[in-house]
């Protein structure tokens, strides 16, 4: 099963570390929420999980198999809204990896997508262009691409901002489901709110782990002040890492 | 009426074979141009359409108003110069179009001379507008294998395009075929030019490519749609514009690209999916 194991990564732009000398494991079925002030490289850590950007150093070490059971939502999904296409059939692309460059839907299939847009509360729009739905409506449309995609691992940037509490509820239980079918979920978030409510463990991130484990233990006041200290910008005359050798 | 419309195609073989050549571009250009217009690309074509000129004209230099060289050393062109463009945009800092720009620009008047080194100002008109009333039988063949050629090679691509049109970020998460098939999209695309230069020349070459599958943006809802919209609509233009040419001895390639441009005008105008009229002045409004 999908255990991820993050030994010494860096990751960056231009050589500036955006994650800094991370090390730790997620545990297959892990629920884990990454916190931490703008800048501390949240969403860096998700691309770098995904495989869309490759570590200045260290690694990120799973199965092959996992690595193509990977499921990412991408905090600005780089959606064309004015692209002539279907809420069914953008949900559909989510079979990509059964179907391949040519595969059709069998029966089972399209009932499957039916079915991940009745999750989301979408029934009734499979005909809709993407261009005529909210910014809610999109985000479920999103996240029944995910159920679609049946991955071990789910990686969720940002999912709920700009969402209303019925719409953030409703996908939220959706991500309790996927962690009770024993996938690992890893969400950037802001509100600490959910994070205490639905994420048992949570990584405090500010470039570098400030803290790694149960929630209520990363969450102190005194790791969330550790944590806003950290300086955003980068710095172009750093020496180059002592560690990094 | 039956001497206006039909009596040309039955009498003319010229005609009838001016047709099927129109029929065969909008069969491969359309779906292109559809794609081309969706991926913001829509100038692109224009510009590689100049692009295939010093190629062709190379080919015209060496061998003479021929087939063979004239397609060969118009792909190769077309290829340099969408390949040279994409490294310049990709080592330098101008973005893709600003180097594309200078090529085609560069090809163009390349073209212009090298045509004219050798031959008379009636091969330079027939180079830049075309010969769509002369299409012989290997000219034909040639159109027909392109548009085959490009539908198969777009039922194979399909998924990947659309995909890559619409959500790039996601299909690089879980596929590598972006890449390599916007490659071979560019490659149809400057097939299908080369086949417009044959029939309409390299200054309307994009013509039967680009204005039907723009026109049909105003009535389709899914790139399915508009692909088959915007072949009809090639098809009706073709026809249309040989028509007009015979009955009004207007010029039949420009008569056809005009047509085709009447059919934008209509549906810009009136089309149901942001069209003026329906935008500006909308049908009453439902109650959910």
């Amino acid at each position: 099963m999908s255990a991820v194991t993050i030994r010494d990564l860096t990751l960056g732009y231009d050589r500036h570390p955006a994650v800094h000398h991370l090390d730790g494991r997620i545990e297959a079925g892990a629920m884990l929420a990454v916190v931490g002030p703008n800048g501390a490289g949240k969403s860096t850590l998700l691309k770098g999980l995904a495989g869309a950007i490759s570590p200045l150093s260290g690694a990120v070490e799973m199965t092959r198999s996992d690595r193509h059971a990977i499921a990412y939502l991408p905090q600005a999904a780089e959606i064309d809204r004015s692209f002539p296409i279907t809420v069914f059939e953008l949900v559909a692309m989510g079979m990509w990896r059964r179907t391949g460059l040519f595969g059709g839907l069998s029966r089972a299939d399209r009932q499957g997508i039916e079915q991940a847009l009745a999750a989301v509360g979408l029934t009734g729009f499979e005909g809709r262009t993407i261009g005529t739905l909210s910014g809610g409506q999109l985000q479920r449309m999103l996240f029944a691409r995910l159920l679609v995609q049946d991955a071990r691992l789910i990686l969720l940037d940002e999912p709920f901002t700009a969402i209303d509490a019925k719409t953030c509820a409703d996908l939220l239980d959706l991500v309790r489901r996927w962690n009770a079918e024993k996938r690992t979920v890893v969400a950037v978030l802001h509100d600490m709110e959910t994070v205490r409510q639905a994420f048992p463990q949570s990584l405090l991130l500010a470039r570098r782990a400030i803290a790694w484990g149960p929630t209520d233990e990363v969450l102190t006041p005194e790791n969330l002040l550790a944590a806003r200290r950290m300086t955003e910008a980068f710095d172009d005359h750093a020496g180059i890492c002592a560690e990094a050798a | 009426m039956y001497d206006a419309l039909i009596g040309p195609f039955v009498e003319f073989e010229f005609m009838r074979r001016a047709l099927v050549g129109a029929i065969a571009l909008s069969l491969g250009g359309a779906p292109v141009g559809v794609f081309l217009m969706l991926r913001r690309m829509s100038l692109m074509g224009d510009a590689m359409a100049h692009a295939i000129l010093p190629g062709a004209a190379a080919g015209y230099l060496l061998f003479g108003l021929a087939l063979v060289p004239m397609t060969v050393g118009g792909i190769a062109a077309g290829f340099a110069v969408a390949l040279t463009a994409g490294l310049v945009a990709r080592f330098t800092m101008l973005k893709e179009d600003a180097s594309l720009a200078a090529f085609y620009l560069i090809s163009l008047a390349l073209g212009v001379i090298i045509v004219s080194m050798r031959g008379s100002n009636v091969d330079l008109f027939r180079v830049l507008f075309g010969s769509v009333l002369a299409l012989d039988d290997p000219t034909l063949i040639l159109l027909a294998a392109i548009s085959t050629v490009t539908l198969v090679a777009l039922a194979l691509l399909w998924r990947p395009l659309v995909l890559d049109s619409v959500d790039p970020g996601f299909l690089r998460s879980v596929s590598r075929s972006g890449a390599p098939s916007h490659l071979v999209f560019l490659g149809l695309v400057v097939l299908n030019l080369v086949a417009g230069f044959h029939a309409l020349g390299t200054l309307l070459a994009v013509g039967l490519m680009m204005l039907p599958a723009i026109a049909a943006r105003f009535w389709g809802r899914d790139v399915t749609t508009l692909a088959a919209i915007a072949v009809g609509f090639g098809i009706a233009s073709g026809y249309a514009g040989l028509v007009l040419s015979y009955n009004m001895e207007t010029p039949s390639g420009p008569s056809i690209v005009l047509m085709a441009g009447v059919i934008y005008l209509v549906s810009l105008v009136f089309g149901p999916r942001g069209g003026l009229l329906p935008t500006y002045w909308p049908a009453r409004h439902r109650e959910a």
